[in-house]
Parts: C-alpha cells; sequence; structure tokens
C-alpha cells in the first residue's frame, strides 16, 4: 500500500531553514505569516506496514530532533 | 538532617562536599536557578576542577604573545600591527549524541571564541577519532561529523584547511571531534571579555533562547511542567546562516568603535558568559531574563540562564550607543535586546519580572569551585588490548600496502573534498599538499602555517614521550613549510581523572607538553580540556591534540609534498625508528607500554636546519615521517608527485643500529624527508654538519616504482599499487 | 569601467570576487538591501550560501531588491555574471534557463578541475580561445545542471554551453557536463567553478582570471562603440 510520511523538526528544536524563511517573507510583501517549520514528505509503497515506524525511527527521521507521522492511502 | 539531604545536587553532579562549600559561600542554601548556575560553573568543563592546577605547569609566555590563556583565544603578534587568534576545543559528547550537528556546533563554537576577540575567523582545522571503520557505527560517525563539519564551515565561509583523522578501537564508543579555528585581527582592535564600566548595557546578540543542551538541569523543572511532557530536547542545533550574520554584525560593531567586551555564549550559556565578563571586570551584572527573547514562552528563569542554544553572543556597550549599534544589528538582520547592565556590586543577579530570582557573589561561581589533586597512579600493563590484523612474516611489500591503506595513514582526501578550503582566497597550500595550511596575510606581507597533531595510540604507550613527539610533529610540520612556530594550543581528551591510571597519563602528558614547549620556545596561548571520555567499554586513547601556528616570511617557498622526477632524496633530523607504538605493531597486534625517547634538543636543532633550507626556496619538497615510517612517508610524497623512488636506506640502518624493517615501517620523532636539487641537498648536508645535524642522502626520484633496500629487507611496490592502497578510504 | 558584486546575508565569496575584479578594474560591493545599482558595469553574483540556501539554493535571495535591479541591467543589456550560488540564484531569478540539482554524490565537493572553452565569442570569454581548457576550482552542494531535453537542445544549438567540464572532471553529474551558461542574449552568464580562486598561481591557479579580464575589455569595447553591444 502507498503510505505518505510526514517529517518535521520537533517542537522546541530549532528550524533554522523555517526561520530563514519567515525572516524573507516581510520583504516580499508577505504580512502576518510566522510559525513557519519546514519538513519533508515522503511518499512510498510498501507490502506491509508492519515495519513502516522502524523504518522512521531507523532512517527517514532522525528521532531525536524530528517527529514523523506516517500516513496511509488506500484506506490502509 | 544533613544540609544536603533533599536537594537534586547530585543529580546535578555536584558532590555533597561542593553543596556544602557554596552553601558556606553564600551562607545560606542556594535557590534552585542558583544552583541551576552553580552545577554548570562548577562542572569540569568550565571549572577546570582536575586539571587546572597541573596546567599552571605550562609555559605560557614570549614577547609574541599578546593573549595568553584566559581570554576566549589565545593570540600571537604577526607583525604590522596584526594579531592571529587561535583555540582548540572538543566537542566530543555532542558529536557522539548526533553526530552531524554535534560536529557542527562544535564548528560554530570554536568560530565564535575567535570573533569574540574582534579576529576575523580564517581558517578552521579538525582532529577526529574515531573507531575502527570495520564497525559500522564509526562508518557512521565518520560520515555524520565529516558532513557537519563541512555543513557549518562551508556555509559560514570559513575554509577548512587542515586536519587529522585516526581510527583505533579505543574510540569506538566514544569519537573525539576537536575543532581549532585562526582569526586575524588588528592588534589594536582586539576586544578582551571583561565587563567594564559600570552603568554600561548588556546587550545579548544573535539568536533566540531555546530549551537547547538543557539535558541534565532539566530535573530543577517544576514539577508541573514536566509530568506527562516527553523528555526535553536536548540536540542543539546548528544554524551557520544566523552564525554568519552574527559573525559580521560583531565585527562590524567592533570595526565602528562600539564594543566595550564580547563574549560568546558556549558550555552554560549566559550564566557562564555573564559571571566570566564580570570576573574579568571585576564587575557584577544584572540580567532580567524577561527581556532575553524566546524560543518557546514558557521558559523557567534557570532555564534561560543555562540555556546552549547556538549562535549568541554577549556584548557589553555604552548606553549612548544603543542606537547605532542597534542600527548595525538590523543591517545585518541579528537580533539584539538590552538585557541588563553592568554594576559595581562583585554580583550577578537575576531578576523576572522586576523580582530577584538570584543573586550571587560572581568569585564564589566563577573562583570557588574547589581544585582537585589527582592520585595517579603508573598501570602495570597495556591496558587497551591487542587485535592482529597483519600476520608476521609476509613480505615487506604487502606491509607497505596494508600501511598505506590503514585508515589512520590513508589520504583522507575523501573527507577534506567535502571541505571548502579556499574560501578568503588565502589558502597557498591546500590539504594533503603540504605538511602545513599555508595561509597567506596580505595585511602583513608574510603567512602563517597552521597544523593540528596528536597520536593518541603512542601517548597511550607513553604519555609523557608520546605528548612531547606530538608537539614536536606539529613543530615539524611547520618546518616542512618554512614556518617558526608562534604558539601553541591544546586540547586534552582524557578519560576520568579520578581514576588513577588516567591522573597519571594527564599528569605526564601535562609535563611532557610543558617541558616540550619550554625548550622549543613555543608558549601556550590557550586550551581545552576534556574529561570524562569513557564509558563502560573503557577509557579512550589519553589524547592530547596540539595546534601550532607559525610564521613565515614567504608563502611561495613553502615547500609541498609532492616530489619531482630527477630530485635528490635526504633524510634530515636524529630519527632513530622503532617500531614501538607504530602503526605496524598495531596491526600486529604488538602493542605495549613503552617508547624509546628523543632529545628534543636535537630534534629542535633539525627543525631549524629544515626551516631555513625551505626559506631559501631550494628545497622543492619537504615532508615529516610520521605514522607508518618512511616508507609510508616516501610512498605519499611519491604518489601525490607522480613519480616513483629509489632509496637506499643501508646508512641508516648502519648509523642507528636498527634492523631493515623497522628503518623502512618504523616510528619515531626527528624524521624530515627533503627533496631538491642535488647542489641544495649538498649545502644542506654541509650546513647540518656544521651544526651536528644529520642529513643522510637516501636515493633521488624517479621512475614508477617505490623500490627501497634497507639491509636485510626492502620493498617494490608500483605506484600503481601504493596510490590504490592509500586512496582506498571510503566510509560507505 | 566597475564591477559590482552583490552582497547577500550569508554570501561568502564576495570579497574573493572584490579581489579578483580589482585585478583588472574598479570593483565595489553592493548590499542586498540596494534598489539601484548606481555606475556599476558589470553585475557579479558571488557564490556563497545566500540566505543559508534554505529552502532552495538561491530561492531566497532572487526576491532581494538588488536583485530586481540586476534584473533591469540585465534588461537594458547589461552583463551579469553569476558565480556558483550566484549562477544558482540566476536560475531561480529566470535570468538562466535551468536549475542547479544537489550534487550526484549527495556530498560538497571541492575540487581543482579543468573546463573546456565551448564559446570563445562571449562577453566573458573572448579572451580565451576555442577548446582552451582552464583550471578553475568547483566548491558546491548543488552544482549539477539540469534543464528539460528540449530546453539543453536548445541551449547547445545556440551556443548557450560556455563551459563544459573536461573529460573526467565533471564533479557533480551535470547535464551535458555543463559548467557554465550564457544567456540568448549572451549577457549573462552563469558558472558553477569559481574563476576569483583562480586568479593567482600562488594559491592554486589562473584559469579564471581569464573571464574578469574578457569583461573588463568587453566593457571598454563598448563604450568604445556603444552600438555593437
Amino acid at each position: 500500500m502507498k503510505a505518505k510520511i510526514l517529517i518535521r523538526p520537533k517542537q522546541g528544536i530549532l528550524d533554522p531553514q523555517g526561520k530563514a524563511i519567515e525572516r524573507a517573507l516581510p520583504a516580499l510583501g508577505f504580512e502576518g505569516v510566522s510559525g513557519i517549520r519546514v519538513g519533508r514528505l515522503v511518499e512510498l509503497e510498501a507490502a506491509s506496514t508492519d515495519r513502516l515506524a522502524e523504518l522512521c525511527e531507523k532512517l527517514l527521521a532522525n528521532p531525536l530532533i524530528e517527529d514523523y507521522e506516517i500516513e496511509l492511502e488506500n484506506g490502509g | 538532617m544533613s544540609i544536603t539531604d533533599q536537594t537534586p545536587h547530585r543529580e546535578l553532579g555536584l558532590t555533597d562536599a561542593e553543596y556544602e562549600r557554596i552553601c558556606e559561600l553564600l551562607e545560606r542554601r542556594p535557590n534552585r536557578v542558583e544552583l541551576a548556575m552553580f552545577s554548570l560553573l562548577w562542572s569540569e568543563h568550565c571549572a577546570y576542577k582536575h586539571s587546572r592546577k597541573l596546567l599552571r605547569r605550562l609555559p605560557t609566555e614570549g614577547p609574541q604573545v599578546l593573549l595568553g590563556p584566559g581570554e576566549n583565544a589565545g593570540a600571537v603578534d604577526v607583525g604590522e600591527g596584526h594579531a592571529v587568534a587561535f583555540k582548540v576545543e572538543s566537542h566530543n559528547h555532542p558529536s557522539a549524541v548526533e553526530p552531524f550537528q554535534g560536529a557542527a556546533t562544535g564548528i560554530g563554537g570554536i568560530l565564535r571564541d575567535v570573533f569574540a576577540l574582534g579576529a576575523r575567523p580564517i581558517a578552521v582545522l579538525d582532529s577526529l577519532r574515531f573507531g575502527e571503520l570495520s564497525s559500522q557505527r564509526s562508518r557512521y560517525l565518520l560520515d555524520q561529523v565529516v558532513a557537519g563539519i563541512g555543513h557549518y564551515g562551508n556555509s559560514i565561509g570559513v575554509p577548512t584547511v587542515g586536519g587529522e583523522i585516526y581510527f583505533e578501537a579505543p574510540y569506538e564508543h566514544n569519537c573525539l571531534v576537536n575543532a581549532m579555528c585562526v582569526g586575524l585581527a588588528r592588534a589594536d582592535r582586539m576586544v578582551r571579555s571583561a565587563a567594564a564600566g559600570p552603568g554600561n548595557a548588556l546587550v545579548l546578540l544573535g539568536a533566540s533562547t531555546g530549551r537547547d543542551g538543557i539535558g541534565g538541569a532539566s530535573v530543577l523543572a517544576s514539577a508541573e511542567l514536566t509530568e506527562g511532557e516527553k523528555r526535553r530536547p536536548s540536540v542543539q542545533i546548528g544554524d551557520p546562516f544566523e552564525e554568519k550574520k552574527l559573525m559580521e554584525c560583531c565585527l562590524e560593531l567592533l570595526d565602528r568603535g562600539l564594543l566595550v567586551a564580547l563574549q560568546d555564549l558556549g558550555a552554560a550559556g549566559l550564566t557562564s558568559s555573564a559571571a566570566e565578563m564580570a570576573a574579568g571586570g571585576g564587575t557584577g551584572v544584572e540580567i532580567a531574563v524577561d527581556r532575553v527573547p524566546l524560543r518557546e514562552a514558557d521558559m523557567e528563569a534557570f532555564e534561560i540562564m543555562i540555556s546552549e542554544s547556538q549562535e549568541r553572543m554577549l556584548a557589553v556597550i555604552d548606553p549612548a550607543t544603543a542606537d547605532e549599534v542597534m542600527a548595525v544589528c538590523d543591517r545585518w538582520q541579528t537580533g539584539a535586546a538590552a538585557i541588563g547592565q553592568v554594576t559595581d556590586t562583585g554580583a550577578i543577579r537575576i531578576t523576572r519580572q522586576g523580582e530577584t530570582v538570584a543573586e550571587l557573589p560572581v568569585s564564589a561561581l566563577v573562583d570557588g569551585c574547589p581544585l582537585y589533586d589527582l592520585e595517579p597512579e603508573q598501570p602495570d600493563e597495556w591496558m587497551y588490548g591487542n587485535r592482529v590484523g597483519l600476520e608476521r612474516g609476509i613480505d615487506p611489500d604487502r606491509v607497505l600496502s596494508a600501511l598505506l591503506a590503514s585508515p589512520s595513514v590513508a589520504s583522507k582526501r575523501w573527507a577534506f573534498e567535502q571541505y571548502d578550503s579556499i574560501v578568503q582566497s588565502r589558502t597557498v597550500r591546500r590539504p594533503e599538499s603540504a605538511d602545513a595550511a599555508v595561509l597567506r596575510l596580505d595585511e602583513t606581507g608574510r603567512a602563517i602555517a597552521v597544523a593540528i597533531d596528536g597520536n593518541g595510540r603512542r601517548v597511550a604507550c607513553d604519555p609523557y614521550r608520546g605528548t612531547i613527539e606530538a608537539v614536536l610533529e606539529c613543530a615539524q610540520n611547520l618546518a616542512c613549510v618554512g614556518a617558526r612556530p608562534l604558539g601553541l594550543t591544546n586540547c586534552l581528551n582524557f578519560g576520568n581523572p579520578e581514576r588513577p591510571h588516567v591522573a597519571w597519563q594527564l599528569e605526564r602528558a601535562i609535563q611532557g607538553l610543558a617541558d616540550a614547549c619550554e625548550e622549543l620556545q613555543v608558549p601556550v596561548v590557550g586550551g581545552n580540556v576534556s574529561l570524562y571520555n569513557e564509558t563502560e567499554a573503557g577509557p579512550i586513547y589519553p589524547t592530547p591534540v596540539v595546534g601550532m601556528v607559525g610564521d613565515l616570511p614567504d608563502p611561495g617557498r613553502a615547500a609541498g609534498i609532492a616530489l619531482r622526477e630527477g630530485d635528490e632524496i635526504a633524510l634530515v633530523g636524529p630519527f632513530a625508528p622503532s617500531v614501538a607504538g607504530s602503526e605496524l605493531a598495531k596491526l600486529r597486534g604488538d602493542l605495549g607500554p613503552g617508547l624509546p625517547g628523543a632529545s628534543i634538543g636535537a630534534v629542535g636543532a633539525a627543525i631549524e636546519l629544515v626551516r631555513d633550507a625551505v626559506r631559501t626556496g631550494t628545497i622543492a619538497a619537504a615532508h615529516d615521517v610520521s605514522d607508518g615510517g618512511l616508507a609510508c612517508a616516501l610512498a605519499e610524497g611519491a604518489i601525490c608527485g607522480g613519480v616513483g623512488v629509489e632509496i637506499d636506506l643501508d646508512r641508516l640502518v648502519e648509523l642507528r643500529g636498527a634492523s631493515g624493517e623497522a628503518c623502512l615501517f618504523g616510528e619515531g620523532p626527528g624524521g624530515l624527508l627533503v627533496a631538491g636539487p642535488a647542489e641544495a641537498l649538498d649545502t644542506l648536508g654541509a650546513t647540518g654538519r656544521d651544526g651536528g645535524v644529520d642529513v643522510i642522502a637516501i636515493g633521488r626520484a624517479g621512475g614508477d616504482r617505490i623500490e627501497i633496500s634497507a639491509a636485510e629487507s626492502g620493498v617494490s611496490l608500483s605506484l600503481e599499487d601504493a596510490q590504490r592502497a592509500w586512496r582506498s578510504l571510503r566510509p560507505g | 569601467m566597475t564591477f559590482g558584486i552583490l552582497q547577500f546575508p550569508g554570501s561568502c565569496d564576495d570579497r574573493d570576487a572584490l579581489l579578483a575584479c580589482r585585478r583588472v578594474a574598479e570593483a565595489r560591493l553592493v548590499w542586498h538591501a540596494d534598489v539601484e545599482l548606481g555606475d556599476v558595469d558589470v553585475v557579479v553574483v558571488p557564490g556563497g550560501f545566500s540566505y543559508g540556501d534554505y529552502l532552495r539554493a538561491g530561492a531566497i535571495a532572487r526576491f532581494a531588491p538588488a536583485m530586481e535591479a540586476v534584473a533591469r541591467h540585465a534588461e537594458a543589456g547589461g552583463l551579469v555574471l553569476g558565480i556558483c550560488n550566484g549562477f544558482q540564484v540566476l536560475c531561480e531569478a529566470g535570468l538562466l534557463p535551468g536549475a542547479l540539482l544537489p550534487n550526484d554524490p549527495l556530498r560538497f565537493v571541492c575540487r581543482q578541475v579543468e573546463v573546456v572553452v565551448e564559446n570563445a565569442e562571449t562577453a566573458f570569454t573572448r579572451g580565451t580561445r576555442l577548446g582552451q581548457r582552464l583550471s578553475i576550482p568547483v566548491k558546491h552542494q548543488s552544482g549539477r545542471y539540469f534543464a528539460p531535453p528540449e530546453q539543453l537542445s536548445e541551449l547547445e544549438a545556440r551556443g548557450g554551453t560556455v563551459l563544459r567540464y573536461a573529460p573526467g572532471h565533471n564533479p557533480n553529474g551535470s547535464a551535458h557536463e555543463i559548467a557554465g551558461i550564457v544567456s540568448e542574449r549572451g549577457n549573462v552568464m552563469g558558472l558553477m567553478p569559481h574563476p576569483e580562486h583562480a586568479v593567482d598561481p600562488l594559491t592554486g591557479s589562473e584559469g579564471g582570471l581569464a573571464i574578469f579580464n574578457s569583461l573588463a575589455a568587453s566593457v571598454t569595447r563598448r563604450e568604445r562603440s556603444p552600438l555593437s553591444a
């Protein structure tokens, strides 16, 4: 089945990328946008979902600094 | 009930006696915020409580020294009104936890130490130690640490010009990441860290403050807050972009004369910076934590005071210049918040919404920590084990191939190609092209050379002699490019000093460092001590890493290591090769205590001879004999030059009474290879005879094989095979 | 004539470019927030990590006020040279076709490489010979030139590929070994190698000097006969 895995910096962990984008916005005329956090979206197809969490822990995300969410498609 | 019951000081790493001492100094019990502050400033990392007494042995003075130990970094005079500031620091533990960010923030921290003085960072070098590459964990750490160093250094525009990497089993569970930064400043413009002038404002520059690096102290968090929450993240994330802006901002503030004092925020964050600045100025400070810009709104006072969020600096400014300061910070998009002021109370007072939440005498925080004597005891035996990777009796050609391919000896091109080594247009000798990095200083019309060295295995064999060798090797590296040492910085990476054998290693190493620096007349201008580098698997090799900066008049004459077809080759110095403690002994599983000694004076004379010869511009190549012995040093010069060598070591065998095998692969200080036209080497030989320095003609560069004969032994290896072995390092 | 070197937060090779340009002409820095370029004849968008390279290399820098001035300068036929991060910025800004993707080995690479001059008729290369090999260092994380096939064919057909990595020297997996390209009008060039780090044999090589000399000569020529641009 297909799965989408959303990886984001953990709450409280510095997100330099999000911060840099946020700071650049006013100069471009985008006011009132804040709280930007930049993550990654990984799409994959897996025969079984059994080890998806392990895959995230070991490779896709760095559990020390990132959280992940697994979203299953095709009804999961 | 005893005074030490029911306080969390033990969880914070303070002993009962230390806690009682705090109570005596304060004449009361510290509150939570105060206890947090003490626990960090009285840690080994900040207070150097197990090493400070020993460090007093190091020679720190010289006419060229502008700033010695105690400032953010040491600094030496390089002429024409300019100074070079430099320091090496460890980031071992954070790198073991999260290698990419740990290494990255290690670079960030050492850069801040240097620009805190008002010096623009012009070079970074790294000294890294990992377990054997056969371990998957070590390969992962290497990969990530190198990427992290590159990420930070490359992004901020400071070249990584050199370094070293060793792979040894005792670092398997405790890798070492030491980084050295070199900066250039106008000597009369360097900023001190002393907070002077009561009434002056304290301005926190750079990033906002989050809960980074609070880790152990989180036991102090109010119960309501921690319950049900996940453990606080303690990994610090580096943001080189933020630091780049912060650096340019600080340097512009300095240029405009707007800074009274400047200090980086490193370990123990605001607490340490504020306390050290007040101690340096003999003043006090007052900080309103509610004025500190926060990344997370609900932080407690103690968290704000000890947060190790990166990319922050603390500046002291004259309040009359505040508008001008803010304008510069705005221009660089750097955060700036007036968070307090300098006082004349001799106390550090922390307030929140007008209420005092901590008030401590600066002297108690900074100088109150008890200093401990060590209880050294020499161990009876070799404690690090032996592993056989190379059978005895195999032929010398295969030994040479094995040594060249041994990760500690092999080319580190894989790593240094991931570092920008040329930004700032100063780099005259790039990594691995010469024994030391050479940076031109157009500001003075001269150049500096920089090297970093430290072979922990040899220090493990003999802490005293091994440390002397590290200093000698650094000086030899400098000599090969024609540089005279100006000053030395060091990072002492050891295990738990409360263990008698570690105490012994530390004491002997510091004595070796002191004796070598004394005799070579190289002042120690700064350093860092990293203790407790051990896990259940045991301590690391005792690893003093020394970084040296030297001066040379003409960078165009700095010799590289590449040999040229037709050049004659000579070995200079008292080099008396021995297999003890060598790379070969390691591969054979023959390690044990003891190294042969060497006369520092005799090596010093050889160093001077080579340096002066290189400065005349007549020497084509120079390379010191180090890991893997003469055969490896010759092979490296041959591979880099794309030319073979024809060498006869019989004369060395005869002079030193060593075996052929020892002459090929043995190690020891005081061996410098030089190559050039016959006349140049004849002149060198004559000067050497006059000065009592051995200059032994050993052969020439030519052909496409590495041919070395040495009494009963000898090697013959094609250049191609040698190159394949030497270029084999890949972590993946 | 005067070179103007843009300075963004995060620019790293701005001073290097300044020094290199000063070997052949006047040069000064242009702050990213400046809305006018003033007396600048040739704009250099330098290397580094503008805005930390966050989001995508060059993605934020292209919106800087000075970049609007650069776009007007280019529109008016003015010369613009983008080096490394500057190349990325010019692609993001649409002044050059294509994009620069992460290197094939997914690592930063700093290495001396050789590039071959494929078009010696441009304002940037008129001081070189067709087929000449220049030794210039690269240092980048995202230098793999990419363009859709039809755009690539069009680029090649019009002689837009100015510099190509010599055989065996492509450090990043660039399409068609492309190291540097020029715009259709011939007045905007981007390249991944750093010519400003190849202007002095003491620090490595002087293969990049020819590009700065060519630019200085081009401007002088235009000044003499302004209609022949």
